[in-house]
C-alpha cells in the first residue's frame, strides 16, 4: 500500500502517522508539504493531527484552503482513499469532503484520555479488521471534537451505516457519560457516501505497540491494507 | 517622534532602573562616561537579579555540577548529559511565577514557550514537558481562577507545539496565596555532534534575527521612562507577554532544519531581557563585539525606540550567527516556515555591543565587563532555627482509620490530578510509555530501546521547617521516583523559588536548601546541570515557603524493564522496603487531620537512600518486580491505596504495629521507603537477597480481590477509594 | 474601505462557550440574562472603494474562509 501524509504548518501528529504507516505497511509514506501542488501516486492520503495554522480562525479552516488539499479533493473524487485523524478530520469537514463540523468540546477543555469506541460498521476500508460491534480503546486528545451535523445529515449517516466509530462505555453502550465531548449521537468517526474517506477524532496511530499501552489501533491500519492490496 | 536617547540621566532615573549607587558607579567606570538612556536600560536588565543571579551565585557555585556523563553543566541555555550512542539529553526548568499570577493563561503559556526555546536552541528536539505548580489555599478567592488558567495555558501551548506534557506536581498551601509558582521543565533529545552553543565567533559574520516581530511586550523599566520620550504614553503602555505556540512550533521546525545544515556558528533564544541578554551573552561568550542596525529589527508596532527594542520580551524570537555568505540559504528555510528573517548586523572585533538607530549610535557598551563584572552579593543570612522532633504519641490518633485514609486521599494535596492531566496532550509523539500519575514519567528515545524517566519534586513544608533536610529531600525524592520506575538517575535541574533575599532569614532558607541539595547530589552522584533562581516571591512582607523544585532525569538502556505503580496480577506479594518509624512532623497527616504544621521534617539518611534505592533498581532491572511505588507524601497507607487504585485490584496487608502507633505507621513520612509488588514465586529470593545486603524488607501482604484491607482498619472497596480520590478536584473545579 | 464581519453560531447549534458565559454572569449576580451567544468579530481594511464590490468580495471571503456555513452565520458591515 502506497501512502502519503500531508504536513501543514503546526501539524504535530505527522511523525506519529508516518511511523505507524511505515511500520504497518512496510513502506515509507510520501511526505507532502501543504504548498505542494503535486501528490505522488498513492493508495491512501492521510491528514494528520495537530494544530494546523495554530487552529486560528477555526480548526482546520486554513489548512482546508491549501494547495495540497485541492489535490486531495481530486484524489478523493477519483475514488482514492483518504483518512483524517483529529485535526485531519476537522480539515475534511472544512473542505466539505465529510459532512458536519467539529465544535469546541462541551466541557470547553482540551481532553486527552483513552476512550472506548464501538466499531459501528466493520464493512468499510477502514474497519474491516475489527469485529462488528467490537469495543476498542483508542486515545483522544483534542479541544474541538464535538461533532455537529443537522438532523437530516445525522439521519443519513445513521441510515447508511456511515458512522464508523461511536464513543461508548466499557459495555458498548453509547451513554451520555461515555460521550467525552458532546458529539451528537456519540459520533467519533464517520465516512463519506462513497465510503473512501474517513474522519475520526481519536488517534489509532498512538496505540500500535504494547509499550504504548495497547495495540487496538493496529486494526485500523490493517483494515486499509486488506482493502487496498 | 520626540524620542531622545540623550536625556539627562538623573539619580531618580537610575534608581527607577533598580541600580544601586555602587552598581551605577561601576557602570560609569565600564563606560568611562555617562550612559545613554538605552545603555542605562541595558545595564539595568543585565544586572537585575533575574539575569545576573547577584544574590544567589555565590552559593550556586557550591553545587556539584560534574560527572563523567555531564557534557554541559550550568552556564549554557540548558544542561546536557550523555545517554550513549552519540545521543544527548538536554533539559532545564525555569520559573514564570509573577507573570502567571498577573495573567495565568498567558503567564504559564509563555513559561512553557521559554523553556522550550532554551532546549531547542541547543539543537535538541523537545520530547517532554513537565511542570511544578504551587497554588494558594483552595479556599483563597483567586486559587480556582489561577489553577484553571495556568493549567489551560500550559496545555494550550504544549498541546499546540506537539510536545507531550507528561506530568509534574501540583500542591496547595496558603503561603502561595499571593504568589503562585509556575515552574516549567523541558527535556530534549540531540545528537552529541550537533549541540549548539551561544558563543559568537568569526569577525564579520552576519547576525540574524528570526521568529516573531518585536513589540512592546513586558518592558518593565520602560514604564516610567516612556513618559519622558513619547507623546502618546497610553498607547505605549507595556503589555502582558502573549504566547504564540503556532509560531513557536514553526520556529522549532525551522531552527532544527537550519541546524541540520552546517551554516550555524552560534544560536541563542531571546528570553528574559530579550535582545539585550541574548546579544550580550553571545558576544561576551565569544569575546567579540556586535554591531547592530536596529532599523532592521522586525517590528510589530510603529515608532519603537531602541530602548524598547532592546528591552522587549516579545516571545518566539532567536538570534543566530551564520557562517558568511549563507544568508540566502538560511533565509529560504525561514521563508518556507513563514517566519521573519532579518540580517541585523555583524560581528566586530571591538568587543562592544554597538547599536545604531536612524544613523545614530545609541549605545556602545563593552560586553565583557558588562557580563563578567556583574555585581555579586554575599547577603547576610541567619540559620533557620531547628525545630523539635514531634513524637508520634503527641499526635492524636484518628477516631476511625478508614475515614482518615479516605480524607487523606481525597484531600487537595493527595487527590487525583486527572482533571489537570487530561488537559495536557501527554501522548503526542507516541513515545510516552509511562503516563502522568506514576512515580516518574517515561518517554522513549525515539527509535531506540532507550527511554528517559523524568520527575519533578519538592516538599516545601519540609524546606520551611528545616531548609537543609528539605533541600536534601527534594533531590532525594526525584532520585527515588526515578528509581521506582527502574531508571538510573543521572542529573537534575533546579528551580529555586524563594522570598526576598535581602531578609536574612529568607537568605538563610536559601543557603540551607543549597547545602542540603549539595550533600544529596554528592552522595547520590547526581549533579546539577542547569537551573534558575526566582527570588522576591512574596506579598506584603510574607515570603512563600522555600521551594527548591527539582527536576530529575534518569535513563533506561532497555525501556522494556520499566515498571509502574500498578500491581499486575492477583496473588503478587507486597514487600515493604525500608524502616517505618512513624515520623509525623510536618507530615500531610498532621496538616490534613489536625491543621498543624509543626515539628521537624523526617531526616534524610543519604547513604540509606542510596542503599535501598540501588537494591530496588537492581531488582527491577533483574525483572523480579511487577510494580513499585516510592513512599512519600501521606505515608504508607496512601502509597498502598495508590497502588490498589492504579491496578483496580484490592490487597490484603498485615502490618506489625508493635513499636509504632498505628496512625504513625500508616501516615508517617519516613524516607528511603518503597513498596514492591512481586510475583509470589520470587518473593523469598528477594527477601533473602535484601537480608544479605542489609536492606530492611518485609512481606506485608498480597494483591487480590476488590477490597483494600489492612489490619486495624475497616475494609474499603477499591471503587470507594477511586471515587473519593477522583472527587475533590472535579468538584472544586465544577466539572460537569 | 473598512469591513466589519460578525460571525455567530446558527440558531440550533449548541454554543457551549455562550452557555459558560451565561453561567458566569449568573454567578456574578447579573440576573435576567436569558441567553448568550458568542462569536467572532473580524475587521478588514480594504483597498476597494466601491461599496457594492467590497460587499460582494467580503461575502465571498465569508463563504470561502471566514465562516463555516455548516454551523455559522455572518453579518457584514461596510463603511
Amino acid at each position: 500500500m502506497k501512502s502519503a501524509v500531508i504536513v501543514f504548518p503546526a501539524s504535530n501528529c505527522d511523525r506519529d502517522m508516518i511511523v505507524a504507516l511505515e511500520k504497518i505497511t512496510g513502506h515509507k509514506p510520501h511526505i507532502i508539504w501543504h504548498q505542494d501542488e503535486e501528490i505522488p501516486d498513492a493508495d491512501l492520503i492521510a491528514l494528520p493531527g495537530g494544530f494546523s495554522f495554530g487552529d486560528y480562525l477555526r480548526c482546520g479552516a486554513m489548512a482546508a484552503r491549501s494547495p495540497a488539499i485541492q489535490k486531495v479533493i481530486e484524489h478523493a473524487n477519483r475514488g482514492g482513499n483518504v483518512i483524517g485523524i483529529c485535526n485531519g478530520f476537522q480539515v475534511l469537514t472544512e473542505t466539505g469532503l465529510l459532512p458536519g463540523a467539529l465544535m469546541r468540546n462541551k466541557s470547553l477543555k482540551f481532553i486527552c484520555k483513552d476512550v472506548n469506541l464501538k466499531v459501528e460498521n466493520n464493512d468499510t476500508a477502514f474497519t474491516n479488521a475489527y469485529g462488528q460491534g467490537q469495543v476498542i480503546t483508542i486515545p483522544m486528545a483534542h479541544h474541538d471534537g464535538n461533532y455537529f451535523a443537522d438532523d437530516e445529515t445525522l439521519k443519513e449517516l445513521e441510515d447508511d451505516g456511515r458512522i464508523a466509530f461511536r464513543y461508548v462505555d466499557k459495555a458498548g453502550q453509547a451513554t451520555a457519560e461515555a460521550n467525552p465531548n458532546g458529539s451528537r449521537n456519540n459520533i467519533a468517526g464517520i465516512i463519506n457516501r462513497r465510503k473512501n474517506i474517513l474522519g475520526m477524532m481519536p488517534h489509532p496511530e498512538r496505540l500500535i505497540e504494547d509499550a504504548q499501552g495497547g495495540i487496538d489501533g493496529l486494526g485500523f491500519f490493517e483494515s486499509m491494507i486488506n482493502a487496498i492490496n | 517622534m520626540t524620542w531622545n536617547n540623550n536625556v539627562e540621566i538623573t539619580d531618580a532615573l537610575v534608581k527607577e532602573h533598580g541600580l544601586s549607587d555602587d552598581e551605577y558607579a561601576l557602570c560609569l567606570k565600564i563606560l568611562g562616561r555617562t550612559p545613554t538612556l538605552t545603555e542605562l536600560g541595558i545595564f539595568s536588565v543585565m544586572w537585575s537579579e533575574h539575569c545576573s543571579y547577584k544574590s544567589s551565585k555565590k552559593h550556586l557555585k557550591t553545587l556539584p555540577t560534574k560527572a563523567p556523563w555531564v557534557i554541559h553543566g550550568p552556564g549554557e541555555n540548558a544542561g546536557v548529559i550523555d545517554i550513549g550512542d552519540n545521543q544527548a539529553i538536554i533539559f532545564k526548568m525555569e520559573s514564570h511565577n509573577h507573570p502567571s499570577y498577573i495573567e495565568p493563561y498567558q503567564g504559564a503559556a509563555t513559561g512553557v514557550g521559554g523553556i522550550l526555546r532554551d532546549v531547542f536552541t541547543m539543537g535538541a528536539r523537545p520530547i517532554a514537558n513537565m511542570n511544578a505548580l504551587r497554588f494558594g489555599s483552595p479556599d483563597h478567592a483567586k486559587t480556582k481562577h489561577l489553577l484553571s488558567g495556568v493549567v489551560e495555558g500550559i496545555g494550550g501551548y504544549g498541546n499546540c507545539v506537539g510536545v507531550p506534557t507528561v506530568g509534574g506536581e501540583t500542591n496547595f498551601h496558603p503561603s502561595y496565596d499571593g504568589n503562585i509558582l509556575v515552574n516549567a521543565m523541558n527535556v530534549g533529545l540531540a545528537d552529541q555532534d550537533k549541540i549548539f552553543l551561544s558563543a559568537a565567533a568569526g569577525i564579520g559574520n552576519p547576525v540574524i534575527y528570526v521568529g516573531s516581530k518585536t513589540g512592546r511586550d513586558g518592558i518593565h523599566g520602560a514604564t516610567m521612562a516612556s513618559a519622558e520620550f513619547t507623546e502618546d504614553t497610553e498607547e505605549k503602555r507595556p503589555t502582558v507577554q502573549v504566547g504564540d505556540p503556532f509560531t513557536e512550533k514553526l520556529l522549532i521546525e525551522a531552527c532544527l532544519e537550519l541546524m541540520s545544515t552546517d551554516m550555524v556558528v552560534a544560536i541563542q533564544d531571546m528570553g528574559a531581557a530579550g535582545l539585550t541578554s541574548s546579544s550580550v551573552e553571545m558576544a561576551s561568550g565569544g569575546g567579540v563585539g556586535f554591531d547592530f542596525n536596529l532599523d532592521m529589527i522586525p517590528q510589530r508596532e510603529e515608532g519603537m525606540t531602541p530602548y524598547e527594542m532592546m528591552l522587549s520580551e516579545s516571545q518566539e524570537r532567536m538570534l543566530i550567527v551564520l557562517k558568511p555568505g549563507r544568508e540566502a540559504e538560511a533565509k529560504a528555510i525561514f521563508d518556507k516556515w513563514d517566519l521573519d528573517f532579518a540580517v541585523i548586523g555583524k560581528i566586530t572585533e571591538t568587543g562592544n555591543l554597538t547599536l545604531r538607530f536612524k544613523g545614530e549610535v545609541v549605545a556602545d557598551i563593552p560586553t565583557q565587563p558588562l557580563a563578567d563584572n556583574s555585581p555579586e552579593y554575599d547577603r547576610p543570612w541567619v540559620k533557620t532555627p531547628a525545630r523539635a522532633f514531634l513524637k508520634p504519641e503527641d499526635v492524636a490518633a484518628p477516631a476511625d482509620m478508614k475515614q482518615a485514609l479516605l480524607k487523606m486521599i481525597g484531600s487537595p494535596d493527595l487527590c487525583s490530578r486527572d482533571w489537570i492531566w487530561q488537559q495536557y496532550d501527554h501522548q503526542v509523539m507516541a513515545d510516552t510509555i509511562q503516563k502522568p500519575g506514576g512515580d516518574a514519567a517515561v518517554v522513549r528515545v525515539h527509535g531506540t530501546e532507550k527511554a528517559v524517566a523524568i520527575s519533578t519534586d519538592c516538599t516545601p513544608r519540609y524546606c520551611y521547617a528545616d531548609p537543609v533536610e528539605g533541600g536534601k529531600q527534594a533531590v532525594v525524592e526525584t532520585w527515588r521516583n526515578l528509581t521506582a520506575v527502574g531508571a538510573t538517575p543521572l542529573a537534575i535541574t533546579d528551580c529555586l523559588n524563594f522570598g526576598n533575599p535581602e531578609r536574612p532569614e529568607i537568605m538563610g532558607q536559601f543557603v540551607g536548601c543549597i547545602e542540603g541539595m549539595k550533600e544529596a547530589c554528592i552522595i547520590l552522584d547526581y549533579p546539577v546541570v542547569s537551573g534558575n533562581v526566582s527570588l522576591y516571591n512574596e506579598t506584603n512582607g510574607t515570603g512563600i515557603h522555600p521551594t527548591p523544585a527539582i527536576g530529575g532525569v534518569g535513563l533506561f538502556t532497555d525501556s522494556s524493564k520499566m515498571v509502574t505503580i500498578a500491581p499486575q496480577k492477583e496473588g503478587e506479594v507486597l514487600i515493604l522496603v525500608g524502616e517505618t518509624k512513624g515520623h509525623l512532623g510536618v507530615s500531610l497527616y498532621l496538616d490534613i487531620m489536625e491543621g498543624r504544621e509543626e515539628g521537624a521534617p523526617p531526616p534524610v539518611d543519604l547513604l540509606l537512600e542510596k542503599k535501598n534505592g540501588d537494591f530496588v533498581r537492581a531488582q527491577i532491572n533483574a525483572e523480579n518486580i511487577a510494580a513499585c511505588h516510592d513512599i512519600s507524601d501521606g505515608g504508607l497507607y496512601v502509597a498502598l491505596a495508590e497502588m490498589a487504585m492504579a491496578s483496580e485490584m484490592g490487597m490484603a496487608v498485615t502490618l506489625d504495629y508493635e513499636n509504632v502507633p498505628q496512625h504513625a505507621f500508616a501516615f508517617g513520612e519516613d524516607q528511603a521507603r518503597y513498596i514492591l509488588s512481586v510475583p509470589a514465586d520470587k518473593a523469598d529470593a528477594i527477601l533473602s537477597k535484601a537480608k544479605a545486603e542489609g536492606v530492611v524488607c518485609a512481606n506485608i501482604g498480597r494483591v487480590g480481590g476488590k477490597d483494600f484491607e489492612v489490619n486495624g482498619m475497616s475494609s474499603i472497596s477499591v471503587s470507594e477509594l477511586l471515587t473519593t480520590h477522583q472527587g475533590w478536584m472535579k468538584d472544586y473545579m465544577g466539572l460537569e | 474601505m473598512k469591513a466589519r464581519v460578525h460571525i455567530t453560531l446558527k440558531n440550533g447549534v449548541l454554543d457551549p462557550q455562550g452557555k459558560a458565559i451565561q453561567h458566569a454572569l449568573t454567578a456574578l449576580d447579573f440576573g435576567g440574562v436569558d441567553d448568550v451567544r458568542q462569536g467572532k468579530y473580524i475587521e478588514l481594511d480594504l483597498a476597494e472603494t466601491d461599496r457594492e464590490k467590497a460587499l460582494a468580495s467580503v461575502e465571498d471571503m465569508c463563504k470561502k474562509l471566514l465562516s463555516n456555513t455548516v454551523i455559522e452565520n455572518y453579518v457584514i458591515e461596510i463603511e
